[in-house]
């Protein structure tokens, strides 16, 4: 299968290319990027005027719910969910029923996304046997297995000594441990930034130091055991702070913003919308303005969906009983192109938070367009606009706090390894 | 954003917090209570105003004087009355929330009173019933407890008519009080010029003063000069998970006796929302002294609870009975 993508503007980030190219795809590869590869004829031609060509966006957390949780979602339609928002590479954490802590379950799941054939699925090993914090668990068998990294999910590690040797193992073999920090006896039962917001609405809070702590924990423990670690989902301004003078000093670290986090604050809470029920909780006005500034100069590094698909039911409860998280993959491009518009940061920055950076992180190829590199694509109009209704979801999870509100930019059309896999918002079939 | 309290002209749809309420709506409701206060003392002690409605005390969590206090004044107003304490009952066999409601619109309720231990309980209820149904939230968590607010500060205007003119003091326990934020907005709104706070760190929400009101950790100075004492009830858990070392040092610090009460102007009122700790936070010779209002609060609140329902339930306004 050869395809010919003319007419469109080429943004890719990694190879520093932002310019109208065609782009020539041959055997599943990307065969040529502006002139197209000698004899190339193609089969097959997908005229992209007016649109950006950009590597498939590479998405560093997404729950896909499966296994275990296929009532909230099934790895078919969040794959399906993923490729309507040009996501082609996602991580998926470990916190699944059963955890991803055998080698054996991460075999099976990525056996199961490889039928579908939809996007590539890096699972993020459990550090510690079911997440609990004690005994480490078997990361040679699980690297082999498929896993890109280890992680603890939400779970806190309360345990500094596991934390310190877990660390010094992983970094015996290389490996990338991906911590979402938080104090876990200061985040105990909190479901919102403790701050005005939480003290009006009697919610129990969640201070900032709940991060700061944890992630100076992490810094210190990773600089002395010389340690690669990625922090997820950044919420607060010490956060950045932290991270900041941690590049300075040269720790091997790297950090993610979600797209509800550079976006929304503790106010849009409102009356209780238990779609604003996130982990970590949504921060202050300042807190947020410091996560787009960090994005800016590169202290943060990627922008992630934490896609969290969540049945109606577990959603419509009082707001601290309904269970935390966003539905994201559909909203990624979007709200990335909105975090440039809003903080005068170019789109390339913003692409490249979604392709590039992250695909660095996961240390996997993807989230670039050289020649021979797998042709995963994603074609958008950065000008469309459209309301996100819970009916044109394709994630079974319709828990967004953006229901309701208009979004600039739509996916047109996804390749994976250089076939099309979704179009103008119908799904080839399989 | 659209107040969910509020119908499309500005009324009153159901009662929720006191936060956002127009000075208006409180006036109104503590007015129409002053009409109510009689009603009491007289012979027979109903009026017609909700005959024929049903309301539906919905308590999640369990509460016997302040549902018997809802049952009392929603009788007087000759409406008929269901009490259900979900407590013990349907959520204990796995019942979610919405079930146990829709199951009441079924039969017909018109008006739901309903407690929960969760704040915003009240407001996810209100979402979820159909138009013709008011919710009056009788305590959501550590939210609100709009009613208890209200009659303390028709307590206060009874005996303080010059609200513009009043120090009032809140002391003890603000974090976990849903009675001091109703009783905060309470009294914001009806423009007194000066609340305080009085209670250790540990016992403030975050940014506490952006509620308008000032803090003080000791009870010399916070008592000083004012009006009205609100003692807030300190539960016997605090105790546990470090937030207070004993409740012998915590009367010691915080504990209303009538020497730290001399503090306050010498006509200065006590009140207490009850249920309250005998030597914990009050000594009983300031409970049950010439200074204490608490009685009279609960009477009061009858008179406030069934203005709240009369004007939800029967489109009633100030001065409608005579």
């Amino acid at each position: 299968m050869k395809i010919h993508i003319k007419n469109g503007h080429v943004i890719d980030p990694r190879n520093n290319l932002d310019a109208k190219q065609d782009v020539f795809i041959a055997a599943g590869k990307v065969a040529g990027i502006g002139s197209a590869p000698d004899g190339f004829v193609a089969n097959q031609t997908i005229d992209a005027a007016g649109l950006i060509v950009s590597p498939g966006f590479v998405d560093l957390s997404a729950r896909l719910r499966e296994p275990g949780s296929d009532y909230k979602a099934t790895l078919k339609t969040e794959l399906q969910a993923a490729i309507a928002g040009g996501v082609t590479s996602l991580a998926c954490p470990p916190d699944t029923t059963p955890v991803l802590d055998e080698p054996g379950l991460v075999e099976m799941l990525k056996h199961r996304a490889k039928l579908l054939n939809l996007a590539h699925v890096y699972p993020l090993g459990a550090l510690t046997r079911r997440l609990e914090g004690k005994l480490l668990t078997e990361m040679n068998a699980l690297s082999n297995a498929g896993c890109v990294g280890f992680s603890q999910a939400d779970n806190a590690m309360t345990d500094t000594l596991v934390l310190w040797r877990a660390f010094e193992y992983a970094a015996t073999f290389g490996y990338t441990i991906f911590l979402r920090a938080e104090d876990y006896y200061l985040a105990q039962n909190g479901v919102a930034h403790d701050g005005e917001i939480a003290s009006r609405l009697g919610l129990k809070g969640i201070p900032a130091a709940a991060e700061s702590l944890a992630i100076a924990s992490i810094l210190r423990i990773a600089q002395q055991t010389n340690t690669r670690i990625h922090l997820c989902r950044i919420s607060s301004a010490e956060g950045v702070e932290l991270i900041r003078a941690a590049k300075k000093n040269g720790v091997q670290v790297s950090a993610d913003v979600s797209t509800q986090h550079c976006h929304l604050t503790e106010m849009d809470i409102g009356y209780f919308n238990a779609h604003a029920n996130l982990k970590p909780p949504l921060r202050s006005t300042r807190d947020k303005s410091a996560l787009c500034q960090g994005l800016k100069d590169g202290t943060i590094d990627a922008i992630c969906s934490d896609h969290t698909p969540v049945n109606d039911d577990a959603k419509l409860l009082p707001f601290a009983e309904a269970e935390p998280g966003a539905s994201g993959l559909e909203l990624l491009l979007p709200l990335a192109l909105k975090w440039a518009a809003d903080n005068k940061a170019s789109m390339a920055d913003a692409i490249a938070k979604i392709t590039s950076h992250p695909a660095q992180i996961l240390n996997i190829a993807a989230g670039d367009l050289s020649v021979n590199a797998n042709a995963d694509i994603a074609i958008f109009s950065p000008e469309a606009e459209w309301k996100v209704q819970a009916s044109q979801l394709k994630s079974q999870g319709k828990n967004t706090p953006y229901l309701g509100q208009s979004m600039l930019g739509q996916v047109q059309y996804t390749l994976l390894n250089g076939q099309l896999t979704f179009q103008n918002n119908q799904l080839e079939s399989q | 954003m659209h107040n969910p309290q509020l119908d499309a002209n500005g009324e009153l749809k159901h009662l929720l917090t006191i936060e956002g309420l127009p000075k208006r709506i409180l006036n109104q409701i503590l007015d129409t209570a002053e009409t109510f206060v009689g009603v009491a003392e007289r012979d027979i002690k109903k009026v017609p105003l909700l005959r024929g409605k049903t309301v539906c005390n919905i308590f999640f969590e369990n509460s016997t004087r302040t549902r018997t206090t809802f049952e009392i004044a929603a009788k007087r107003l000759s409406a008929d009355v269901i009490n259900l304490n979900v407590g013990t009952s349907s959520q204990s066999k796995g019942e979610t929330i919405l079930d146990t409601v829709d199951n009441l619109i079924a039969m017909h309720a018109d008006m739901f009173v309903v407690r929960h231990a969760q704040s915003g309980a009240a407001h996810f209820i209100a979402q979820h019933v159909p138009d013709n149904i008011s919710v009056i939230n009788a305590g959501d968590g550590r939210h609100a407890h709009p009613t208890q607010g209200l009659l303390d500060v028709f307590t206060v205007r009874r005996y303080k008519p010059d609200m513009h003119n009043l120090r009032v003091a809140l002391v003890g326990d603000v974090l976990h009080s849903r009675v001091a934020r109703s009783e905060i907005h309470a009294l914001t709104t009806l423009g007194v010029p000066e609340v305080r706070v009085i209670a250790p760190k540990t016992l403030l929400p975050a940014d506490v003063e952006k509620l308008g009101v000032q803090v003080f950790h000791d009870m010399k100075n916070g008592l000083k000069d004012v009006d009205v004492v609100m003692m807030l009830r300190l539960q016997n858990e605090r105790m546990t998970g470090a937030l207070l070392p004993s409740a012998q040092e915590y009367f010691k610090t915080f504990g209303l006796t009538q020497e730290m009460l001399n503090h306050a102007k010498p006509d200065a009122i006590v009140m207490h929302p009850g249920p309250m700790n005998r030597g914990v936070e009050i000594d009983s010779s300031v409970a049950d002294g010439s200074q204490s209002v608490i009685l009279p609060q609960v009477t009061y609140g009858i008179a406030v609870r069934m203005a709240v329902m009369a004007i939800l339930g029967g489109g009633q306004s100030a001065g409608g009975i005579s």
